[in-house]
């Protein structure tokens, strides 16, 4: 799962389990039935469990852009410098 | 959210807080009802009155109990436990609590109901105080709701006497 798609994971599953209490609240009040409402809403966390834990394809449409190798070589690491002794205390003479 | 296991861990944790919230709504929803329960007791009989060897007096009576407590059930309600009881003063105790009948009211189809009965638990005095005692007779209730706190209330029902005379 790329950046962008652990972000819309995370607001699909947010707002579906909310829009799902609040339907299942509401249902509930309405036909005074305290089982429906917890139906309902357990409904909703296994359909938002299928919908945003597995790895969907559709969480992988903005993938990262690696350099290539050859830009790399283009662009070698600095090597350490030389006077990395420098920092040591002097040796006595 | 970056694997399996964290995203299924970040979804149920949210979905029991909800969850919580859900329960906590339905529990405060319960104050919208403000109950009209109504309860009549008839004292059919005194079928024995006596002094019992020990010294207590005992008392054994029909009662025709009829009640209407359909308004005390809301979707968040279980149960009602309710029990009628025999409340009366005596020298030595401002407040005798003797509960003669209970019973449990599991739906709202159950909860209008008339049952004629002989009184379910003995009726016992603390001493020798039953000739003649005025004394209340009370339905207490307790409702016990799916989710939050359990809350009891009654109906004081005064004016019964006792004879004065065992029999």
């Amino acid at each position: 799962m790329d950046w962008q798609g652990q972000k819309i994971a995370e607001q699909i599953m947010q707002i579906m389990l909310l829009a799902f209490s609040v339907i299942a609240f509401a249902t509930g009040y309405i036909m005074s039935s305290f089982q429906m409402m917890i139906l309902i809403y357990a409904a909703g966390v296994v359909l938002a469990t299928l919908v945003t834990v597995p790895n969907w394809p559709f969480f992988n449409r903005h993938p990262l852009k690696w350099l290539d190798p050859s830009e790399l070589e283009k662009h070698p690491k600095p090597q350490p410098s030389l006077n990395v002794n420098s920092k040591k205390k002097p040796v006595k003479k | 959210m970056h694997s399996f296991g964290y995203r299924a861990n970040a979804l149920l944790t949210f979905a029991v807080t909800i969850l919580a919230l859900m329960c906590a709504m339905a529990s405060l929803s319960d104050n919208f009802n403000s109950p009209t329960p109504s309860a009549q007791v008839q004292v059919l009989n005194i079928n024995w009155f006596q002094k019992q060897p020990n010294g207590n007096d005992e008392v054994s009576m029909t009662l025709n109990i009829s009640a209407d407590l359909q308004s005390l059930f809301t979707w968040n309600t279980k149960q009602v436990f309710v029990f009628l009881a025999a409340e009366y003063e005596t020298p030595k105790n401002s407040l005798n609590q003797i509960s003669l009948w209970d019973g449990i009211i599991p739906s709202k189809e159950h909860a209008k109901f008339w049952i004629h009965t002989s009184n379910k638990y003995r009726f016992i005095d603390q001493g020798s105080n039953l000739r003649g005692k005025e004394y209340n007779l009370t339905m207490h209730w307790h409702v016990m709701p799916k989710t939050g706190k359990m809350f009891a209330d009654k109906i004081v029902m005064p004016g019964y006497r006792l004879p004065q005379e065992y029999r």
